[in-house]
């Protein structure tokens, strides 16, 4: 791809319409995406917030070429996204390093995968590694590794095969929240240097404002994107900043309200479970 | 610790087996009767010159040996049928669903129960038949290895290694499956870089069961018609002349190898699957 190319107004990923329902096991159809539409154009950093079990991470499995359609179509570049390829990473909540290979060959696994020579799949690696500051676990295993710096692996594991889009399913979901923010921080250092499209699914708003250039807030099931935010803030973001209360203000309103839909307002128990969920977090 | 120590340490374990031989020398010296128990001494004898010909039938040691390479060839084919079948069926659910019943019925017959069968079929032929050899040295070594021995190892050790290939496939997470799709591998690639070292701690686990059990099927095994050696038959033809000390012998030298045996793949287990401990 030239630059010429990866420069003009095209969104990288264009979601129309997009369905999905699962068979439940009583044999009922449950339904856990409908009515997605949405774009994200170069280098931008999308979140994508709402209640757990909301489908969004059905959806960027979705994205991500895991998970099969039911109806409507994504697109990468132009071209549907049916099966994985090797232009979208992923990074997972769950741990996902191969616990019988070490922190060098797990993020040397994608190169290899694309069959990319040894020697060289390993330099890649180690200055990867370099990146992060963990060239000296490059012969660890990842039970040695504290959970944060498993999710660092991960991310560079994707980054090594070069992804032009990254999808990252509430990768610091597990982490503690002095690890969480650190990471936040390394994130945004990486996405800066290196220049990716990230789409970031979080249950917490205030992850969601500290990264995002736009958040896409997501109603309970079926999910769809009930409101569009665009945080116009420089970054470093701190989180004292007045416009970050106003935006959590705003996010909180936009689901609090969606919930006193769906589940009626004598229902008020699981708004405020709802609201204190994604405050906490 | 010191030298105390290790006296300490190496004599619990040597401690009941030393009763246990103790007490058989008691029995034995009390009985004075070779035919029903043999004292320690004539016994040991024997394992001191386990190379000297035995009633006519060969060495401890070439029985041993011969017993060992038709273990190893039954044992080889149930491994190289057992754990790829194992892979892909805990793999492809559809492939599972055609083949486990089918399977399961033949489970629960104890390999002793082919022998009318496997007679019937295979007779007394052995490798040298399939490959037309009549005379020579490869005649004397492959003509040992009957079909009908080699079938019986075979069922022995093939479905302790079948089902843990299958439920090590079933065990392999599938954050490790999505991971590995997400970064570009194909089919190839998830089996031989995702399920194989995935579920190698059960496959080598049941590689090491089915090895016991193949090594258990031996003496049936050896008790077929047209065998003329092999621990087995050297058991079976040293009772029938009631030899009881070369008897013990060889239940011994069974017991032993399959006790090296065992703690080989014990070794393999410790060194190559640490992680499978500490992680969880």
């Amino acid at each position: 791809m030239d630059k010429a190319d990866k420069m003009n107004s095209e969104p990288v990923i264009k979601i129309r319409d997009l369905k999905k329902t699962f068979k439940s096991n009583n044999g009922g159809v449950i339904e856990a995406v409908a009515h997605v539409n949405f774009d994200v154009s170069e280098n931008d950093f999308v979140c994508i917030v709402g209640p757990s079990g909301c489908g969004k991470s059905t959806l960027l499995r979705m994205v991500a070429g895991l998970e099969t359609i039911t109806s409507g179509r994504i697109t990468y570049r132009g071209e549907d996204v049916s099966k994985p390829r090797k232009e979208i990473g992923m990074v997972f909540q769950e741990y996902s390093l191969l616990p019988w290979r070490n922190v060098i060959d797990n993020v040397a696994l994608g190169p290899e995968f694309l069959g990319v020579p040894r020697q060289e799949r390993y330099d890649k690696a180690m200055d990867y590694l370099r990146i992060v500051g963990m060239e000296a676990f490059s012969h660890s295993f990842p039970h040695e590794l504290s959970g944060g710096m498993r999710q660092r692996v991960a991310i560079i594991r994707a980054l090594a095969n070069d992804p032009d889009v990254l999808l990252m399913d509430e990768p610091f979901g597990a982490l503690d929240a002095h690890t969480r923010i650190l990471l936040q921080k390394e994130l945004l250092r990486i996405w800066e240097n290196h220049r990716k499209t990230i789409l970031f699914v979080t249950h917490s708003v205030d992850e969601a404002i500290y990264l995002a250039d736009r958040i896409m807030v997501m109603s309970a099931r079926p999910g769809r994107i009930i409101d569009i935010i665009d945080v116009n803030m420089d970054r470093p973001r701190h989180r004292s900043d007045p416009i970050y209360g106003q935006l959590a203000e705003q996010i909180l309103a936009v689901l609090e309200r969606e919930a006193s839909v769906s589940f009626g307002n004598a229902n008020t128990e699981k708004m405020t479970e709802m609201k204190e969920n994604l405050c906490l977090n | 610790m010191g030298i105390k120590g290790f006296f300490v340490r190496t004599g619990i374990y040597l401690l009941v087996p030393f009763v246990f031989i103790a007490l058989w020398g008691f029995i034995a010296r009390h009985l004075a009767n070779d035919v029903i128990l043999p004292d320690v001494g004539q016994v040991a004898k024997l394992f001191m010159k386990p190379t000297e010909s035995l009633i006519s039938m060969g060495s401890l040691t070439t029985n041993v040996a011969v017993s060992l390479v038709r273990v190893l060839a039954g044992y080889m084919l149930a491994v190289c049928i057992g754990v790829p079948l194992g892979i892909i069926m805990g793999y492809y659910g559809t492939v599972f669903k055609l083949l486990n019943g089918f399977l399961a019925m033949f489970r629960p017959i104890p390999p002793l129960a082919w022998v009318p069968l496997v007679l019937a079929w295979f007779g007394v032929a052995s490798l040298a038949t399939l490959f037309h050899i009549d005379r020579g040295t490869a005649y004397i070594y492959l003509s040992n290895l009957k079909f009908s021995m080699i079938f019986i190892i075979f069922i022995g050790a093939f479905y302790p290694i079948l089902t843990s290939s299958i439920h090590g496939v079933m065990g392999v997470r599938n954050i490790f499956l999505d991971s590995a799709r997400v970064l570009g591998a194909n089919h190839w690639d998830i089996f031989r870089k995702i399920l194989l070292p995935g579920a190698s701690p059960s496959i080598v686990n049941g590689m090491r069961i089915g090895l016991g059990v193949a090594w258990m099927c031996l003496v049936s095994a050896e008790m077929l018609p047209g065998s003329l050696s092999g621990v087995g038959y050297l058991i079976t033809h040293a009772y029938t002349l009631a030899r009881t000390d070369i008897v013990i012998a060889g239940m011994i030298s069974i017991g032993m190898i399959g006790a090296f045996l065992d703690l080989f793949f014990r070794i393999i287990e410790n060194r190559k699957f640490v992680w499978t401990r500490l992680t969880r």
